[in-house]
C-alpha cells in the first residue's frame, strides 16, 4: 500500500522578478516500509520534494497524498497536526531544543501530541534504549556527541509512530564511522518496527544502504530503481 | 514542561535576561515608592486639613462660609442633634463651634486672628485641639476667662501662660465686643500658621462675648477612617431642618486646595508610570525580539514537528510572562521595604518646611501605600508587558518552516 502519492508535482520559487522551478512534474509513488534515497546534485530539488512530501510547504501545482491524506487541502494549522501525527523528521543539523534534556526532547513530540505525563517519560526511555542511549537521558544536546545527538533525533522522528520519517542529509555533519552507525539503526528501525524512511542525501553510504534510489535532475525523476533484496 | 522550556529559554542570555529583570525591578520599584510618597503627602495634606478644625463633614448657615460674620450664625443648633443621631455612624464625633475673625492685643504686639469658642470635651474628640497642648492646660468647662493660644502665636506676642491677652471682635448688633482673657495654655500644631492664626475660648465665653445667646458658627463632625463623606452629607442634608438656611459640606468641597492638589498627584503618578512603562515596554520589546530572532531556526524546528502557531505565540508569552512575574515580584519587594523603612523613619524636608506649610504640608513625609495603588503599578507593568510581547510572539510564529530551517 502506498503511503505517500505525488502526482505532477510542481513547485516554482520566486526570487526577486524571476521564476524558478525547483520540481517540474514529479509522480512518486513510496510504499509503506519503503526505505528510500532521494538523490542527485544541488538544485535538483531533492529538499523540495522532502519539503512537500512532509508538508512543510505547498506544491505550485500537482498533489501530495500523505497516508491517505491530500495535503493540498489542509491549512497551516492542519498541515501542523499532520505533520505532529504522521510525520518524522531528522535534519542534517540544529535537530535538538538545546535547552531540553535527551529525555525530553523526545518527549516534547508526546507532549505537543497531549499525552500523560507518565506515558510519555516511559515510551521516551523505551526509544532511547532502543537507539542506544540508555543512561544519557539527562544529558544536553551540548553534552552529546553528533552522532548521540543524530539518534536522539532518530528517536524523536519515530516515538510516536509516524507515517514516515524524512531524513534531510542526516549524515552531512558526520564522520563515516557515526553516519554509519546511524543508518544501521536506521535499517533496524525500519527493518523490525516497519518505519517508512525517505532520505534527501549526496551522500555515497546512504545511497548505498538504500532499498530504493530516487535520482533527481532539474526537478525531475531521472531514474527509479530497486535494490535487488 | 511548557514553563520549563520558557524558564530555561530565559536564561539563554543570562547578562541579557538579568539586564532586562532588572530594569522591570528598577520600573516597579519606583512606582511602587513614587506612588506611596505621593499617597502619603496628599495624605498627610488631607488629615491636616481635616485635623485643623476642617473635620469631615461641617454644618454652617447659608453665607456664613462666604461671610463669616456673627450674623450668618446657626440660630438653632439645639434642632440640628436629631439630624446627626439618625445619619452619623457610631464611631462618628462632633461639635460646636463659634468662630468669628477678631483681633488679638498685649502691651508689646497686636495682629488678626480666629477666635474659636469650642466644647471642650466634644472638641477633644473631633480636632486636634485635644491632645495639641503641651504648656499650660487645656480648656475647662467653666473656664470663663481662660485662653489656649499657640506657641508661634505667643511667641510672636512676646507672651507666655498666665499672662493676659485682649480679644477685639464685632457681636451680633455689629458693634465692637472686647474681652480680656488669661493665657492657661499652649498648643503646638503640625503648622505653625495653624499655631498663628487660632485661638481657643469656652462655647460659652465665646457666645456671651459675641451675644449669639444660643448660635453657633458651625458644626464639624469627624467621620471614622475610609467614611465616603459625600454621602454622609448628602442624608444629613436630607434630614435638616427646614426652619433654617443651612448647608452641609464636605472636606472635599471645603478644602479645595487639598482636593485640586489630590488630583494632581493622581494625574503625576499617572504619568509617571506612563513614562516607565514606555521605557519599559520598549526594553522589553527589544529584547524579546533580539531573543525571537536568535531562535529562527529553532522555531522552524518546532512548527516543523507539528507545534501550531498559536503554541508558539504562547510560547514566548510564557517567556515574557515569567520574565515580568520574576521582575515584579522583585520589584514590588524593594517597594515595599523602600515604603515601610521610610513608613518608619519618614522624609525631613525642614529646609523646605516654609514653602512647605503654604500647602498644607507637614515637614516630615511618611509613604502610605493604598492597595489600589500597588496593584495597580503591578497590573499596568504585566498586562503591557504581555501586550508588547504579542508582536515578537506573533512574529516568531510567522516564520516558515522552509524559510525558518534554511537560515544558518
Amino acid at each position: 500500500m502506498n503511503i505517500v502519492e505525488c502526482r505532477g508535482l510542481k513547485k516554482i520559487y520566486r526570487q526577486g522578478r524571476m521564476d524558478v522551478p525547483a520540481l517540474d512534474g514529479v509522480d512518486l509513488d513510496i510504499v509503506r516500509g519503503d526505505f528510500l534515497a532521494l538523490a542527485g546534485p544541488s538544485g535538483s530539488g531533492k529538499t523540495t520534494l522532502l519539503n512537500l512530501m512532509g508538508g512543510l510547504d505547498h506544491a505550485s501545482a500537482g498533489d501530495v497524498i500523505l497516508d491517505g491524506q491530500n495535503l493540498d487541502a489542509l491549512n497551516q494549522s492542519e498541515l501542523a497536526e499532520l505533520r505532529l501525527r504522521r510525520v518524522g523528521f531528522v535534519f542534517q543539523a540544529y535537530n535538538l531544543i538545546p535547552v531540553l534534556t535527551a529525555l525530553e526532547n523526545v518527549e516534547f513530540i508526546l507532549l505537543l501530541q497531549g499525552l500523560p505525563a507518565g506515558e510519555r517519560r516511559e515510551k521516551a526511555r523505551a526509544i532511547l534504549d532502543d537507539v542506544g542511549l540508555e543512561g544519557l537521558y539527562g544529558r544536553r544536546p551540548a553534552e552529546l556527541s553528533g552522532g548521540q545527538q543524530q539518534r536522539v533525533a532518530v528517536a524523536r522522528a519515530i516515538v510516536s509512530e509516524p507515517a514516515i520519517v524524512l531524513a534531510d542529509e542526516p549524515t552531512a555533519n558526520l564522520d563515516s564511522q557515526t553516519g554509519q552507525g546511524l543508518l544501521e539503526l536506521m535499517l533496524e528501525m525500519n527493518e523490525k518496527k516497519g518505519v517508512t524512511f525517505i532520505f534527501s542525501t549526496h551522500d555515497r553510504m546512504v545511497m548505498d544502504y538504500a532499498k530504493r534510489l530516487v535520482l533527481l535532475r532539474d526537478g525531475k525523476i531521472a531514474e527509479d530503481r530497486k535494490k535487488a533484496e | 514542561m511548557f514553563f520549563q522550556l520558557a524558564w530555561r529559554n530565559l536564561w539563554r542570555n543570562t547578562k541579557r535576561t538579568l539586564i532586562l529583570v532588572t530594569a522591570i525591578v528598577i520600573g516597579v520599584w519606583s512606582m511602587v515608592l513614587l506612588g506611596a510618597l505621593m499617597r502619603g503627602i496628599s495624605d498627610q495634606m488631607v488629615r491636616n486639613g481635616i485635623a485643623n478644625l476642617t473635620g469631615h463633614i461641617q454644618i454652617h448657615r447659608q453665607g456664613y462660609r462666604n461671610d463669616p460674620v456673627v450674623e450668618n450664625s446657626i440660630l438653632h443648633p439645639g434642632k440640628l442633634e436629631q439630624a446627626l443621631a439618625e445619619t452619623l455612624p457610631k464611631e462618628a464625633h462632633w461639635t460646636e463651634r463659634a468662630r468669628v475673625y477678631a483681633v488679638a492685643s498685649n502691651a508689646r504686639h497686636s495682629g488678626g486672628i480666629t477666635l474659636v469658642g469650642i466644647d471642650p470635651a466634644r472638641e477633644a474628640k473631633t480636632s486636634f485641639i485635644g491632645s495639641a497642648v503641651t504648656e499650660g492646660d487645656y480648656l475647662q468647662p467653666g473656664n470663663d476667662n481662660s485662653i489656649i493660644i499657640g506657641y508661634a502665636l505667643a511667641k510672636k506676642f512676646k507672651t507666655e501662660t498666665g499672662k493676659k491677652l485682649v480679644l477685639m471682635a464685632l457681636d451680633s448688633n455689629g458693634d465692637n465686643a472686647s474681652r480680656a482673657f488669661r493665657i492657661t495654655g499652649l498648643f503646638r500644631a503640625e503648622l505653625e500658621a495653624t499655631e498663628k492664626q487660632f485661638v481657643f475660648v469656652n462655647l460659652e465665653s465665646a457666645r456671651n462675648m459675641l451675644g449669639l445667646n444660643e448660635g453657633i458658627s458651625e458644626i464639624s463632625i469627624l467621620l471614622p477612617e475610609d467614611s465616603d463623606s459625600q454621602a454622609v452629607a448628602r442624608a444629613i442634608k436630607k434630614r435638616l431642618p427646614a426652619d433654617e438656611p443651612l448647608e452641609v459640606t464636605s472636606w472635599l468641597d471645603l478644602l479645595p486646595f487639598v482636593t485640586a492638589v489630590m488630583k494632581l498627584y493622581d494625574g503625576f503618578i499617572f504619568i509617571w508610570f506612563l513614562i516607565i512603562f514606555i521605557a519599559m515596554g520598549f526594553g522589553i520589546v527589544n529584547t524579546i525580539l533580539m531573543a525571537v530572532f536568535e531562535r529562527v531556526r529553532e522555531f522552524g524546528l518546532l512548527k516543523a514537528l507539528g507545534m501550531k502557531p498559536v503554541w508558539i505565540v504562547r510560547q514566548v508569552l510564557t517567556e515574557s510572562f515569567l520574565l515580568l512575574v520574576v521582575g515584579q515580584i522583585l520589584g514590588s519587594l524593594l517597594g515595599l521595604a523602600s515604603v515601610a523603612l521610610l513608613a518608619r523613619h519618614g522624609i525631613d524636608l525642614s529646609a523646605l518646611a516654609e514653602g512647605l506649610e503654604y500647602v498644607g504640608m507637614s515637614r516630615m513625609i511618611f509613604p502610605v501605600i493604598l492597595v489600589k495603588d500597588f496593584v495597580m503599578a503591578n497590573l499596568t507593568v504585566f498586562v503591557l508587558g504581555i501586550l508588547v510581547s504579542l508582536y515578537p510572539a506573533v512574529k516568531a510564529a510567522r516564520f516558515t518552516p522552509v524559510e525558518a530551517l534554511a537560515r544558518t
